[in-house]
Formats: structure tokens, sequence, C-alpha cells
């Protein structure tokens, strides 16, 4: 499939030709062109996989889409090289406000980045095209990833020890075989309906009309929520900035409504100017109007065939947790396919990814259900209570905490995976098994940077080593003092750090035997079971 | 865990009782609703604890009128 009418083009970049060799394969085949094929590309191009990502699209999409990428996202492409120009390019923002009726000053307001001294902020707020073209770009240096653009896959077959595709490119017809195969196609997931499974979970009944527009006005860089504002008598409406501009105007319009009506320009414009005032001038970016789910796949991993990012999952847009959530699936399977491929691991650590991505799943669906319930009440008392909390938030301090405009996503800790190392030790404080690295500074370096893709093993002094972990040693670091008391780590102790940055285990006075059982259970190749 | 005390705490309960329904003269039946929605949460977070709020949620629900659907 080429050029499709209905799709907005941010960028052509052309139909790849056909492969030449007939017989074709490659260790991973990624289905899918967006932030999250492409994210797994990258990361495993940097492992030395041989990867052929297919695109069905030979452009780049514009139109509204993802647009706010959280510190975690920031921390996974800033391992990956690619962070630094998200952030220029983006509107960094740390603050959310959340405003009530007519009432000028904020019920609430809350703070994404509360840990300060990180690398990176809490959140950017970037179109998703734009990180789509720096993917793309960084990719174009690694000979060993074949990015196919105009490439549609029309056919699915599971064998064995690989799954055969059958893909649809300039007129003709090609198979490609995968030792695995990551379905990154999206909510309507081709690759998920030929294997005829589907979605479990709830569909809201309620429409959203994003109006991104174009217009210039000094404005903070946050993000402005409103319950039952004056200019919308439907609900709620949202503001976030993007860059080159563009705002993102975000309007609930009820369930009962005509869609094609509702995005022609003179019954947009009333909800433009009733938010941004009458005398701003503005333009058009992109008028869509939305409904959504909160449903995942009963299990994200079939054979051969792994599922990614919102082909396994959906979720409401308040909380920002589609589009991080696929790039944590990402994160998270990259290394493991690499170890894999490598005869490091086994299935086992595969079945880890079906187990750690439907907790972040199923943590990401929780919050955007209870977000959206709080914002669309579905009944008589669960209006009664939400206009409670809101009218009592304005005075109460203790009503603050209940009012939800979206929790916004932050990284998801897996505390009973398998891959994990139960804490011996009593820890006060510091980061638990299955949770993500805390950056911290290091003289001029950070310390997420140092962790690096592979597997660390950070010690405070001692004669602590692992064979298959890089040492990182905060005695070598004038000033370290951040990240010691970061981790609660004592002198001679150590944390085991997985190649994305998740803590796998920790000690205060480390030996071999359990270091190497530890990176064993890592790799999921420990003997015993779940804990 | 704590548990909730159901013995009679009130000294004055005629007196409470009739608070209780001063508290809503006048409203209709929307505000009042939300009248005790407030109060639950004004009481809720003076209690403060998870468990008696869970056993009291669970009580209420066991009290409700016969013939009322329990979810399981």
């Amino acid at each position: 499939m080429a050029h499709i009418a209905s799709i907005p083009v941010y960028k052509a970049l052309g139909a790849s030709p056909l492969p030449h060799a007939d017989d074709q394969s490659a260790e991973v085949v990624i289905v899918g062109g967006g932030p999250v094929g492409l994210t797994l590309a990258l990361d495993l191009a940097q492992k030395g996989r041989q990867v052929v990502v297919l695109s069905k699209l030979d452009f780049i999409p514009a139109g509204s889409k993802a647009i706010c990428f959280a510190k975690r996202s920031l921390d996974i492409m800033d391992r990956l090289g690619v962070s630094k120009q998200m952030i220029e390019k983006g509107v960094v923002w740390n603050v959310g406000k959340v405003f009530h009726a007519d009432l000028e000053e904020p019920l609430y307001q809350f703070d994404m980045l509360p840990v300060k001294g990180q690398k990176n902020p809490g959140f950017i707020n970037l179109q998703q095209y734009y990180v789509e073209e720096y993917l793309i770009d960084a990719l174009a240096e690694y000979p060993n990833v074949d990015l196919r653009c105009g490439h549609e896959v029309t056919g699915l077959a599971q064998n064995e020890d690989h799954a055969a595709l059958t893909v649809s490119a300039a007129g003709a017809q090609y198979s490609i075989k995968g030792n695995w195969v990551v379905a990154c196609d999206g909510s309507k997931s081709p690759l998920r309906q030929m294997l005829g499974l589907d979605f479990e979970g709830r569909i809201f009944e309620d429409n959203f009309l994003i109006a991104d527009v174009k217009f210039t006005e000094e404005r903070p860089s946050e993000r402005w929520f409103w319950f039952d504002p004056p200019f919308n008598g439907a609900g709620s409406a949202l503001l976030h900035k993007q860059p080159d501009d563009v705002w993102r105007l975000d309007f609930q319009l009820g369930w009962d409504i005509d869609r094609e009506a509702c995005i022609k320009p003179e019954n947009v414009e009333p909800y433009v100017r009733g938010m941004i005032g009458d005398d701003v001038e503005f333009s058009e970016e992109w008028y869509s109007v939305y409904t959504f789910q909160c449903r995942r796949m009963r299990h994200f991993v079939h054979d051969r065939v792994i599922f990614a990012g919102d082909s396994a999952h959906l979720v409401s847009p308040f909380g920002a947790r589609g589009c991080n959530g696929g790039i944590a699936d990402a994160d998270n399977l990259a290394w493991k396919l690499d170890l894999a491929l490598r005869g490091e691991a086994g299935q086992s650590l595969i079945d880890s990814y079906n187990y750690e991505a439907i907790v972040t799943a199923d943590e990401n669906i929780l919050n955007s259900t209870r977000s959206t319930d709080f914002m669309t009440p579905k009944s008589k008392v669960s209006q009664a209570f939400r206009d409670a909390v809101l009218e009592l938030a304005s005075k109460h301090a203790f009503a603050r905490p209940f009012v939800n405009s979206g929790r916004l996503s932050t990284p998801v800790s897996y505390p009973r995976s398998m891959l994990n190392t139960l804490d011996q030790d009593h820890w006060d404080g510091g980061v638990a098994p299955g949770s993500p690295a805390l950056d911290a500074a290091l003289d001029d370096d950070w310390l997420l940077d140092l962790l690096g893709d592979e597997f660390v093993l950070m010690t405070n002094g001692g004669d602590a080593r692992l064979d298959g972990a890089r040492p990182v040693d905060l005695t070598s670091y004038q000033a370290a003092d951040v990240a010691v008391e970061r981790y609660g780590l004592p002198p001679g102790g150590a944390y085991l750090f997985r190649p994305d940055q998740y803590v796998a285990g920790r000690w205060h006075a480390p030996t071999n035997a359990k270091l190497e059982q530890a990176l064993a259970a890592a790799k999921g190749n420990a003997d015993h079971a779940v804990h | 865990m704590q548990c909730i005390d159901t013995s009679a705490r009130i000294s004055r309960p005629d007196d409470f009782y009739q608070m209780l329904i001063d508290a809503h003269q006048g409203l209709n039946d929307d505000d009042s609703m939300k009248l005790n929605a407030k109060l639950v949460l004004l009481l809720a977070n003076q209690i403060g604890d998870m468990d008696i709020l869970g056993q009291a949620i669970d009580l209420a629900r066991e009290c409700s009128s016969p013939g009322a659907e329990i979810a399981a």
C-alpha cells in the first residue's frame, strides 16, 4: 500500500523496492513502522541483530497522534541515542494543573519530576512524527536493519522455529521468515486478526474532539486540564503545548454525536475560541474525533509471533500511557530477543516478556480506566462523588489527591517477576528488584549513561565482580553521595542491573555464588520457579 | 488489622440523627446525593485507615435492602 488518501503525510519516504533473493529470512521481522516498531528495531540494531522492518506506509504520517513522552521513554531513547534531538525539539514540562468550572486558581497541581537531579525531564511534548523521523534517521546508520516502506503483510504461518510472512509490495508478493516476528502493527493489528485473536476489556461510551491548532501566544509549558469549564458544557477539556506553536486542545463531547459534523471547522471554532479567547489568531493543523477503549490481549506471546504496543493493549489517552506503554514493551523485549538469538537464554526469557509486559499493560489500563471513570461518571452516584470531590478540593487539601485528570505515565515495576532475585538483606529504601534504575549525577556523568544496555554490577567499593556483568564502582567517582543515598548502598554492597536498566537483585555482602545465580535468574535460566 | 467498631459510640444518637436529616433540608435529590458524597469523603478521610474503610463498605453492602443485587 502506498499513499492512502485519508492519512495526512508528514514526510514521504518512498516505496522500497522488492528484495532480491526469493527465499528471505531475518532474525527478527518487525511488522509496523510506528514508534514502537522503530524503537525495537533500533535497540536490536545496536545489539547487532539482523532485522527487517515492514511498514505498509511509504511515508511518515502526520495527524493527531501521541504527543507526550514520559521520562522513562526519554531514558530509553537516551540509551538508544535519540533523546537529545527529542528534548531539543520538544516542549519540556514537569507541572500539570487542574481547573474546575470558572475558578481561576487551579484546584490541584502535580510535578512529574518529584526527584530532582536527574538527566531527563519529567515529560516532553513532541509530535509523534518527529520521533519516527529521528528513529528512521538513526536506523539508517545500521546495515543490519532493512526498513521496507510500502510493504504490507498479507499472510502469516507459524512454524516450530520461525514464523513466515507473505508480503505484498510493488504489485508483487514475496515471503519472508523470521526467527521471531514482532507485531507492532497498531490497534487494528492485521497480524492479531490473522491469528484469530482479539482484545478483552472495556469500551467507553464517550467521544473526544482533538483540535491541533497553531497560534502564537506566551503561555507556561504546563498541562492544563479543566473539569466542567464554562466553554465546554459537555464535560472536560485539556490544553497541551507542542513544538512549532502547535497546541493540542481536547474536548469531551459525550456519546451521542455526529462525528462528521463535529470536525467541521465552523463547529470546532467555538470550542477553540472558548478556551483561548476571541482575540488570538489560530489556524487548523488537524481535527479529529476519537473514542477509546481500555483493553488488552490475553497473551502477548504466541509461539514465534510477539505483540507489542497498541496491537497488544489499548488505553484511554488521559495519562499518556499509550505510546509510552508501547516504548516500554520495546525496551523490555529487545534484550530478551537478543539473548535468545545468541543462545544465552531460552523460551523462559521470552515468556518473561509476556509476564512483564502484561503487568505494565494492566497497570496502564487500571490507571486509565480510573481516570476515565472519574472524568466520565457512569451513574448518578458516581457523578455525585465526582462533583463532591471537585467542590471540596478547592478548599480542602485532603480532597485534592482524589482529583483524577489522568495519572500520567510513570515506569512500571515488576516486584514478582521470575527474573528477580528477592532481597535477602534488610534494605531501608533504595531501588527494589524489578524496579527501573533511578538516575543520579556521578561527577560529570549520569548513572543511567553508565549503565548502558548491558548487565551491570554496581558496587560501592569492595571486591565483588561478576563474569558477564560490566562493573561500575561508585567509589571511583568523587561525587557519588547522591547515588549511594538513592540506592541505600552500604560499603561493599552491590546492585545487579539488567540490560533494560531494571534492578535484578541487590546484596549487602555479595558472594560469587549469589551473583552468578542472580545473573542466571535474570536471563530466565534459574532452576527455581516463579516466586 | 484493625476491626471496625460497631458498638454504639455516639452519645446523643437522636441529636446526631436530626443533624443529619436537617443537613438535607431544602435540597433536591441531586444536591442531597452530593452532600452525602461530601460527608462520606470527609469522614473517610478522618478515619484514614483502608482496612476500616473496606470493612465499612462491606458491612454497608451486606445490610442493604433484601432483594438488592449484590455483585460477587
